[in-house]
């Protein structure tokens, strides 16, 4: 076994999850969706924008999570899925006239099969060295996207503009509560069908793998095509993402979509507990509403005070958002026992 | 007369010939052949190094042989990817326990079905009905191996904490949930107890008997190995020393040789 592999299989480098635990009870889930639901109704435009980005933000995460917490697969090169499936939706939209709703599944479909090619070279990596794979992929994808004989497509540096949808069927509601809506269904949908996946037997296969690939191999668990599956997954999900980013932003340029944002990702997922799924959206607030709080505390040095919330949630809950919701059911049960 | 022995006319289930392998200069195995028949418990014993660990790494398909065949009911194997062995009856527990740690005894056990069962991410991720059905009757195996194997306590708890017994139980259990043909047990009393050994060998007795299986038992344990094996194979040095019923094996000279050193060296 080589030290690479090592990293996977042995030291749990990647904090594991039990399956049951990786989801909400019930009551949980249903006033988390009650307030989503409810929550645009009272405040501006532009906290719902910031709404719909979090729901965006929190699906590719979600993303992320399926490859790093279900197959244990990790990934630096997320914003590279992210730009395919943006610019998929950005060039259908603006070059075909395809309806907005209708690209999502196109991106989903283009960045699976982008992922799933990208997997199967990455199969010989493991651990660190497919971090470095994947971070070679992002920091490939502007440049790429700025290509010439692409420009007609994409724009080149330009990038290209998105018209935002109006509410359809006449619906009393602003362009970014609609989009809100939308995002929010496709979200949800989006989130029931990874849990189920990863309940299945699929899930089953890559959690297997996570664990332990020379057992899941002698299980007659086919380890290339369930980690190269692990990718292609993710990729569709970080594409749709990227999708419903381009419509909420109006705008896909090739810098938006930058290292930064795969660190990002994987930021929001270790603040959110790596292979807790309900952690996803915790994440996503923490990487977007954090840096603007940095900024509020000092504008000077808002990398810096990032830096020290950063180091203050990994140093007091080193397992994220999950670890404080396991420790709050504790307090709960304890309260309820007096 | 044993099934075991009735069944010695017929043809093997598993037939290993004349397998060699061989890592750089080192000779790990050489010209190895031996039969299994169907009902069989076959014992492979040898000192440290001996090549017991190697032969069942080709049989599981994780090492390739140089030379030789290996024939699963008149079929070689080795044209098959190590995860296309448990489909057609070979399942094997490890010398240290290679279980899911992080996930429960019943998702353990339940990969185990994985050779037996077909689905596909779409299907899985929307619930269809079939691989709901799929799922039920996998559950319904699973407790019925839990069952069987009094692991049912345990079943929903993550197998890392679990006391080393129980998770080598656990592995047990994993490898019945394919129903193979033949199970690989490299090991299994490593690091048990004298009265958990005991318990062990009943319960590979009764696995055979009662689900029908063919058990290649790799182990240390000579007591072990004596008292449930029908047909013993030893090895030395990567070459079969001696091959036939327990007693036989134990009164072989070169085995003895082999286990105590002679008296000229």
């Amino acid at each position: 076994m080589s030290a690479a592999e090592d990293v996977v299989t042995e030291a749990p480098a990647v904090e594991a999850v039990p399956k049951r635990a990786m989801t909400l009870g019930t009551g949980t889930s249903l006033l988390v969706l009650a307030a989503l639901l409810i929550m645009p109704v009272f405040v501006k435009n532009f906290i719902i924008f910031q709404m719909t980005m979090l729901l965006i933000y929190g699906l590719a995460v979600l993303a992320l999570n399926i490859l790093t917490g279900g197959s244990g697969q990790f990934s630096l090169g997320q914003s590279a899925f992210y730009a395919v499936g943006a610019y998929t939706t950005a060039v259908l939209m603006e070059h075909f006239n395809v309806n907005y709703a209708l690209t999502l599944p196109i991106a989903g479909v283009v960045c699976f099969a982008f992922g799933f090619l990208f997997g199967q070279p990455a199969l010989r990596l493991s651990g660190v060295y497919l971090a470095l794979a994947t971070f070679a992929l992002a920091t490939a994808m502007p440049q790429l996207l700025k290509l010439n004989f692409l420009e007609h497509w994409t724009g080149g540096v330009q990038g290209l503009v998105v018209t935002k949808p109006d509410a359809p069927f006449g619906l009393p509601m602003s362009q970014d509560m609609w989009l809100y809506y939308f995002t929010l269904v496709v979200v949800i949908a989006i989130y029931i069908f990874s849990v189920n996946l990863l309940r299945s037997r699929s899930g089953r296969a890559f959690m297997a793998i996570r664990d332990n690939e020379i057992a899941a191999s002698a299980m007659g668990v086919d380890v290339a095509l369930y980690k190269t599956l692990a990718f292609g997954v993710s990729a569709a999900v970080t594409g749709v993402a990227g999708s419903l980013g381009a419509i909420a932003v109006q705008f896909v340029a090739p810098d938006s979509y930058t290292i930064t944002l795969a660190i990002s990702l994987f930021l929001g997922m270790v603040v959110g507990g790596v292979g807790w799924l309900p952690g996803s959206i915790v994440g996503a607030a923490f990487i977007i509403f954090v840096p603007n709080l940095a900024e509020g505390i000092s504008k000077g040095l808002s990398g810096a005070v990032f830096g020290v919330l950063l180091f203050l949630v990994i140093y007091l809950v080193p397992h994220g958002a999950r670890q404080v919701a396991i420790l709050g059911q504790q307090f709960a049960g304890k309260l309820r026992k007096n | 007369m044993t099934q075991a022995q009735l069944a010695q006319g017929t043809s093997p289930l598993l037939a290993v010939r004349d397998v060699s392998v061989v890592f750089g200069g080192i000779v790990a195995l050489n010209g190895v052949s031996f039969d299994m028949h169907k009902g069989q418990i076959l014992g492979l014993i040898g000192p440290n190094g001996a090549g017991k660990t190697t032969l069942f790494n080709c049989l599981s398909r994780l090492y390739q042989p140089s030379s030789g065949d290996i024939l699963m009911e008149g079929i070689s194997i080795l044209s098959r990817p190590p995860h296309r062995i448990a489909e057609i009856g070979i399942g094997r527990t490890f010398q240290n326990v290679a279980l899911f740690p992080n996930l429960s005894v019943m998702d353990n056990v339940r990969v185990g079905a994985h050779s037996k069962t077909s689905s596909d991410i779409i299907s899985d991720s929307l619930r269809l009905a079939w691989v709901r059905r799929s799922e039920s009757s996998v559950n319904d195996k699973v407790q019925e191996i839990l069952a069987y194997l009094k692991l049912e306590d345990v079943a929903h708890t993550v197998v890392s904490g679990l006391p080393f017994g129980t998770q080598k139980r656990v592995e047990l259990a994993r490898a019945l949930a394919a129903d193979p043909k033949i199970l690989l047990l490299d090991e299994p009393a490593g690091g048990l107890n004298h009265e958990e050994v005991y318990v062990l060998g009943d319960l590979i007795r009764r696995i055979r008997d009662e689900r029908h299986m063919t058990v290649l038992l790799v182990e240390h344990h000579m007591g072990l190995v004596m008292s449930i094996a029908d047909h013993v194979v030893a090895l030395n040095f990567g070459k079969k020393l001696a091959e036939g019923t327990p007693a036989q094996v134990q009164a072989d000279p070169d085995v003895i040789k082999a286990y105590l050193g002679s008296k000229d060296q």
